[in-house]
């Protein structure tokens, strides 16, 4: 018993850093889905594209592994959450069809029409993407309705002005993400333009995370009055504080000093608290309001099976991802990479 | 009941399944095989240093990047479908089959996307060991990626190594049962070597198709023909062997199966004939207008001309699998695997006749096999997935039991939405293969597209590009 309740909390943490990987990850190649119309050259557009072209398979494969381990880990949460979201999951994988096929068939497509089509695929997939990835998010927040071990919640459960404000939040986070990204991997003319997009998405996120925590609050979605009881406020105090500290190293490095690397690790810082702040209001939750992590644990048998070889794996995955990162690493240049 | 044009849930979610699983399988058959095909022609470049390896390889590349993002971007819709359509199957069967499927993702799924980057864009980064060496991992990659999830089908079709918990859940017991179930080695085997065939197929049709347009002269287009054709006449005889096996191993754990691909709706007491053709009536419970070689069934299922075969009158009716569809397909599958084992022949009695190049029947023949392995693999996925019904997973969960708690009208929105985005989608990219396929392979051929790279000093770019474009003749005259 002892060994399961130990399991059932380590799968949660690994699941929990699968799917914020695949938030940064992903986070920022669908923001320069997002940036995109602002930049309508179609040099700036393929030297975006191609910042990301090598690594944007790996970083959506953490989002196989973020749903495939939720159904191994936590069978009875996954086989609730799905139905309960249906139609924003249906339109997510629909989305990143459309924006992933876009990387390969915009280099193929030859006329003015369908090279835009690809275009607008390629921008709206990314936006739409993020904006169900973000409703998903707020469905789960504000609480599904759970009978015996099933969705018992109505068709729309998941559309509400919460969710949609963490849909909105969502897109500004990737699109303030992306640009950092492309901040760091382009110089010249148009890494000026992107530092100009990175501050704009930056406040938009700001606005975006505090406009979530407000309504959190004062909806009484899931579980949040737990924040100011004593002592988990020793636990989530700390939270917004470095929240402030590192927006306020962000405005300097992006306002002021104009640096190179050091907005992307603050995004990532950022988002890395954000997660953790979310994951404190959450836990031990699989499905808020009712349903732990422990009732919705698969038997001891299968989670120590794959936690055998998730705990030899993983760490050998991040090497040889951070070996696939290291080799297109530094800036672009933008005489190459055109077709 | 609930439905939506005329259809209730369960079908609805089993026609959306079936149709996003069957579009999905496309492409890793097209990937496991190219990847393999790659990974040699790569291999052969950097030994014999002929150009012909490289330039093929070039070529090859450009397709299958885009089928593997057809492949990546279709896989991802599965690993959710089971959630969103088969929520009770998920919570009841997640507990046997998540892991294996966890296990396929960190194993296999990370180790292609992670090598792809370099495949595709780093030959001149990394140098050509590491590339090679990436090569290597993407096409073994294809093929853990196989071998996890056919164990999960094959599980779900003779289920071994699990016990019933109270809540309804599947506990797995044995995990060594449970991964090496009896039908996972013959289906291992009889769908990676369906992989290579679709491959060689496709890369024969392609060979063929330039050879008709006079390209002979062209070692790219002799290389590819005389390749595919290797494969054909080695691998289709294997494949049939390896299909029998299979069958044999079905009739053992799945009669039920066989006797609808048989189309045996009557028991034989003594050699049961070996339908070729007719048209079955479920509901009647007989094959009409059938016509027969008697007693060859017994013997290729059973190794002898008089052996008994029980038939679906021993099945309760409500056991039995829909026998038309099963029938059909098998027919498909079984045809098309001699119409290839035939051009294999064809093209050794060619070779020995030093005519592989110049017979234009051949040719023209193997263009129009060109897509016939695709079609094979369809039809013997239907055979195989139709054959277990009703049942979700073999004897132990029924189709209808295993469905998420969702209105018709849900289900078939999401459906049409599939249909509608998968044709315009992937007809797309089948258009952009077909565009590049129309071209040989030619000198100096062009990679994906030239990679993004760090910034040189300006002066030397236009020297760093010249380089880059004359790069493989240079070596070629090394």
């Amino acid at each position: 018993m002892f060994a399961s309740i130990d399991l059932t909390v380590a799968w949660a943490l690994l699941l929990a850093f699968a799917v914020f990987v695949y938030v940064v990850l992903d986070g920022f190649d669908l923001g320069i889905g997002i940036l995109y119309p602002f930049f309508r050259k179609k040099e700036d557009r393929d030297i975006m594209m191609n910042s990301v072209a090598p690594v944007w398979d790996g970083n959506e494969t953490w989002l196989v592994l973020g749903g495939g381990g939720l159904f191994a880990a936590f069978p009875m949460a996954y086989a609730i959450l799905m139905p309960a979201v249906y139609p924003p999951i249906i339109a997510m994988l629909l989305a990143l069809i459309f924006r992933g096929v876009a990387f390969e068939y915009r280099w193929r497509a030859n006329s003015w029409m369908s090279k835009k089509s690809w275009d607008a695929a390629f921008i709206g997939g990314s936006v739409s993407a993020a904006l169900c990835q973000g409703i998903i998010l707020g469905a789960f927040l504000q609480g599904i309705e759970v009978e015996g071990r099933a969705y018992a919640g109505g068709w729309w459960d998941w559309l509400t002005p919460f969710t949609l404000i963490c849909g909105l939040s969502v897109v500004a986070g990737y699109g303030f993400l992306g640009a950092c990204w492309l901040n760091m991997k382009l110089e010249g003319e148009i890494q000026h333009r992107v530092r100009l997009m990175a501050r704009g998405f930056f406040v938009a996120t700001l606005v975006g995370v505090v406009a979530v925590s407000i309504a959190t609050y004062l909806l009484q979605v899931g579980l949040a009055v737990r924040w100011f009881a004593w002592p988990q406020v020793l636990l989530t105090g700390p939270v917004p504080v470095l929240l402030a500290l590192i927006a306020l190293a962000l405005s300097r490095s992006l306002f002021v000093e104009g640096r190179d690397r050091m907005p992307f690790l603050l995004g990532l810082a950022l988002f890395a608290l954000c997660f953790l702040g979310l994951g404190l209001s959450v836990w031990p939750y699989a499905i808020p309001p009712e349903v732990t992590i422990w009732d919705a644990a698969a038997p001891a048998k299968s989670q120590l099976f794959m936690f055998v070889g998730a705990i030899v794996l993983v760490p050998i995955i991040l090497a040889y991802t951070g070996y696939a990162y290291w080799v297109f690493r530094g800036k672009l240049d933008p005489n190459k990479g055109y077709h | 009941m609930d439905t939506f044009l005329g259809f209730d849930a369960v079908m609805l979610a089993r026609m959306q399944f079936g149709f996003t699983v069957a579009f999905h399988f496309i492409f890793p058959a097209i990937s496991i095989g190219l990847a393999s095909f790659l990974a040699v022609l790569n291999g052969l470049y950097l030994w014999t240093k002929n150009e012909a390896y490289l330039r093929l390889f070039k070529y090859w590349l450009k397709i299958f990047a885009i089928s593997f993002a057809m492949g990546v971007v279709s896989g991802i819709v599965m690993s959710y479908q089971f959630g969103t359509n088969w929520s009770v199957f998920s919570d009841i069967a997640g507990p046997v089959i998540g892991p294996l499927m966890a296990y396929e993702v960190l194993t296999a799924f990370f180790l292609e996307a992670g090598f792809l980057g370099i495949m595709i864009f780093g030959r001149d980064k990394v140098g050509p060991g590491l590339h090679m060496f990436a090569c290597l991992m993407v096409a073994v990659g294809t093929a853990i990626s196989a071998t996890w999830i056919l164990s999960v089908n094959s599980w779900m079709q003779t289920p071994q190594g699990f016990s019933i918990a109270e809540n309804g859940q599947f506990v797995p017991e044995d995990w060594w049962a449970i991964i090496f179930n009896p039908s996972f080695p013959y289906r291992l085997a009889h769908t990676l070597t369906a992989a290579y065939l679709t491959t060689a197929f496709i890369v024969g049709g392609v060979g063929a198709w330039h050879l008709l347009r006079g390209r002979r002269e062209n070692p790219g287009v002799r290389t590819m023909f005389s390749m595919a054709m290797w494969m054909a006449a080695l691998v289709a005889p294997l494949q049939i062997f390896l299909g029998d096996m299979h069958g044999i191993n079905t009739l053992e754990h799945q009669p039920a199966k066989v006797m609808a691909m048989e189309g045996h709706f009557e028991s034989h007491e003594a050699g049961a004939p070996l339908i070729l053709f007719g048209i079955p009536d479920q509901d009647a419970g007989e094959m009409r207008y059938s016509i027969e070689i008697p007693k060859l069934s017994s013997l290729i299922l059973k190794h002898d001309l008089n052996a008994p075969l029980a038939g679906l009158d021993t099945i309760p009716d409500d056991e039995e699998p829909p026998v038309a569809v099963v029938f059909w397909s098998f027919r498909v599958m079984v045809g098309l695997g001699f119409a290839m084992l035939g051009i294999g022949l064809w093209s050794l009695w060619a070779r020995f006749r030093g005519r592989l190049y110049d017979n234009r029947w051949l040719h023209r023949t193997a263009v129009a096999m060109g897509p016939s392995g695709l079609v094979a693999v369809i039809a013997g996925w239907i055979t195989t997935e139709v054959g277990r019904q009703p049942y979700v997973v073999y004897g132990a969960l029924r189709t209808a039991e295993a469905h998420s708690p969702l209105a018709a009208s849900a289900v078939g929105v999401s459906l049409i939405a599939f249909v509608v985005i998968y044709f315009v989608i992937f007809g797309a990219g089948v258009a952009y293969i077909l565009k590049l396929m129309r071209h040989a392979p030619a000198l100096g051929e062009r990679g994906v597209r030239v990679e993004p790279g760090p910034i040189r000093t300006t002066g030397i770019t236009p020297q760093q590009q010249l380089r880059e474009d004359g790069h493989d003749m240079a070596k070629e005259g090394a």
